[in-house]
């Protein structure tokens, strides 16, 4: 969410955590998990998502620069505070998209409580180990240089838009902030939680799986034996899509998720 | 005052300035066990010459890296123990944010502590950032994890009547109960080491002996009132003792000047390799604030190691430094004995005191015949004119 974007922030408190939270449109309601890389870059994704629907986007804590009593440091933690998110706020039938490690709190959400929820989203999403102990599932963003991490990101790299030291001060800030967020949230086990695929059979709502098929963070067939644990799901390629293919091609896949949530 | 004789223990046969890091991911296929096998008991017989010369002794580890053979500092401080007789032991550190047991560390420090008959010098600190990798250490909250490890290794050695219980927010012990208990009571001094004043203000608040690395005579002396103030709002007294400080330098001595010097120029590599890590080793996320990455981005030279001012005002970036800058800036001594007494001397009374002298006498190829000499030399004719100069009675000056 770019400065544009967070001029739309609002600040909601959660039983002692202040989540600084985007809202948009109008219609069914749609809660969108960032995925904290390129944060601010998934603006026009947002915007695509407004369209469609209602749409609350919270940053996560650390990332948002709102007072936390809780000291919010865990995807577990993150996964209660978003179901918290959406008892608070009354919200039903919710279709709930998240993206790369907002994937991950997504998945983490709905095998907790799917009452809420009308549809699940998972784009690129991180989360379970699947390979054996020596392969590395997810590629390691803070052992990569940031060119080639940009390559594993887009599969048109010129669209992983401007180097980090070219970005204005507020928004190198909030990826910095999203940097240091992201790590004390997946630092170890890396960018997963070892007990999630044991549990993926709870997700009890339609579950489509949106994978960049030039993903160099997670790939493809990581993705589709990620659905494979998930009962029911769809899994779909976004063609010329590296890791944040969201953000590569904001339109198409905000438009196949309105398709997919709103076919019943 | 008492002097410190530190190696890193170096393996520098790989170390060449075209290899973009000399840490973290260089293969091990280029170390030769039996090549640091003869490293490993050369450094051990220079720790034993400076025990018998008269120098306390210093180290510290590093892992997975061609520039510190000491990948544990307290396995070094136990062969130390043994067969050293005097010299006072410091490491500094053990990284205790980087250990996933801090019990186990309590054990350990009271075991040397009790070998070497109460000789320990216990440095806690917080590690190097590009440590964070070869340990897979959470880079995030590092000094909340710091001090929790520090209150259970100091309630470890400190209590007597059988175990207590831990249940902190990082650490967790149900049984705690150490053998055995250290020799020295009511623990071995404990140091910590720090370039930013806002530590050694913390450092000072507990009376602990703040380590400071490197920094020349303009940066030590804000990290010496930073110090004090803490010290005093400790309620340890207005006046600081000198003993509660330590800093290090590198230092080469010869019988003439021109060797002197070009023995400090091999061990300033030390400094010089310090900027060979592969980029994304070298930042981990939160190891620094977001203020000081977002500073560190914004300046003119990001890979910069550290860049320090002369007491004329003049930057020198220390991994491109000459040895005059280093000489400059109070970060070398080298020279003839004479010269390196008058250098330290001057560093010394710039800072306002200090009591522990910390010297890296031996660093990148600097060999064993050349270190001997060098260490022999200071030993004999500057340290005893240290110790009559600098008595332990001494305080800060103001």
């Amino acid at each position: 969410m770019t400065s544009a974007a967070s001029d739309g922030l609002t600040t909601i408190d959660i039983h002692g955590t202040e989540v600084q939270t985007f809202v948009a449109g109008a219609g069914p309601n749609i809660v969108y998990l960032h995925s904290a890389l390129w944060l601010g870059d998934d603006t026009a994704f947002v915007h695509e998502l407004a369209k469609h629907g209602h749409v609350i986007a919270p940053l996560h804590p650390g990332i948002g620069v709102g007072k936390d009593k809780n000291n919010i440091g865990s995807v577990d933690d993150l996964a209660y505070l978003y179901l918290d998110l959406i008892d608070q706020l009354k919200l039903k039938d919710v279709t709930l998209v998240g993206a790369s490690f907002g994937g991950w709190i997504a998945a983490e959400m709905a095998v907790r409580n799917c009452n809420a929820l009308s549809r699940l989203v998972l784009i690129d999403a991180l989360g379970v180990k699947l390979g054996a102990r020596e392969h590395r599932d997810i590629q390691d963003f803070y052992g990569t240089p940031d060119a080639e991490l940009t390559r594993m990101c887009f599969a048109d790299p010129a669209k992983g838009g401007a180097e980090l030291r070219l970005l204005g001060d507020d928004d190198l800030r909030r990826r910095l902030r999203a940097r240091e967020a992201l790590a004390r949230y997946g630092w170890q086990p890396y960018m997963h939680n070892p007990r999630l695929k044991l549990r993926l059979h709870r997700v009890s709502v339609p579950t489509l799986v949106m994978w960049g098929d030039k993903d160099g963070v997670a790939s493809p067939d990581y993705g589709k034996a990620y659905a494979n644990l998930i009962p029911g799901s769809q899994f779909e390629l976004v063609i010329n899509a590296g890791h944040l293919s969201h953000i590569e091609h904001p339109a198409a896949v905000a438009s196949r998720i309105q398709s997919f949530a709103h076919n019943r | 005052m008492r002097v410190y004789h530190f190696s890193e223990e170096p393996y520098p046969d790989v170390w060449t300035p075209d290899r973009p890091t000399l840490r973290v991911t260089l293969p091990n296929e280029l170390c030769d066990p039996k090549r640091a096998n003869e490293l490993y008991h050369r450094y051990v017989d220079e720790w034993m010459l400076a025990d018998q010369l008269g120098f306390d002794i210093m180290l510290n580890e590093h892992h997975s890296t061609a520039t510190c053979l000491t990948a544990s500092a307290n396995l070094m401080l136990a062969i130390l123990a043994r067969v050293t007789k005097n010299a006072r032991l410091l490491v500094l550190g053990v990284p205790v944010c980087n250990r996933q047991d801090p019990v186990r560390i309590a054990e350990e420090m009271s075991m040397i502590d009790v070998i070497s008959g109460g000789r320990l010098e216990f440095g806690m600190i917080k590690g190097v950032p590009y440590e964070i990798a070869p340990a897979n250490s959470q880079p995030t909250r590092m000094m909340d994890r710091f001090w929790e490890a520090h209150d259970i290794i100091v309630k470890a050695m400190t209590t007597h009547n059988g175990a207590f219980n831990f249940e902190g927010e990082f650490f967790h012990h149900r049984t705690v109960n150490i053998w055995p208990r250290p020799w020295q009571q009511p623990h071995p001094p404990i140091w910590s080491s720090t370039s930013t004043p806002a530590n050694a203000k913390e450092i000072g608040v507990r009376g602990y002996v703040c380590g400071s690395f490197m920094g020349g005579i303009e940066e030590t002396r804000k990290l010496h009132k930073a110090y004090a103030e803490g010290y005093r709002e400790g309620g340890f007294g207005n006046e600081v003792p000198v003993d509660r400080f330590g800093y290090l330098a590198m230092c080469a001595t010869a019988n003439t000047e021109a060797e002197g010097r070009r023995r400090a120029d091999m061990i300033a590599d030390y400094l010089r390799t310090n900027a060979q890590v592969a980029d994304p080793f070298n930042k981990p996320p939160g190891y620094f604030s977001v203020d000081a990455a977002f500073r560190s981005m914004r300046s003119p030279n990001p890979r910069a190691f550290r860049t320090l001012m002369t007491p004329k005002g003049r930057p020198v970036e220390l991994s491109t430094a000459t040895l005059d800058d280093f000489i400059e800036c109070g970060i070398a001594f080298a020279g003839t004995p004479d010269q390196v007494y008058e250098q330290i001397c001057s560093f010394v009374d710039g800072i306002g005191g200090l009591g522990n002298l910390l010297l890296m006498g031996q660093g990148g190829h600097l060999n064993h015949e050349e270190t001997v000499d060098s260490i022999t030399l200071f030993g004999k004719q500057v340290l005893p004119r240290l110790k009559a100069r600098y008595v332990p009675e001494m305080k800060f000056a103001a």
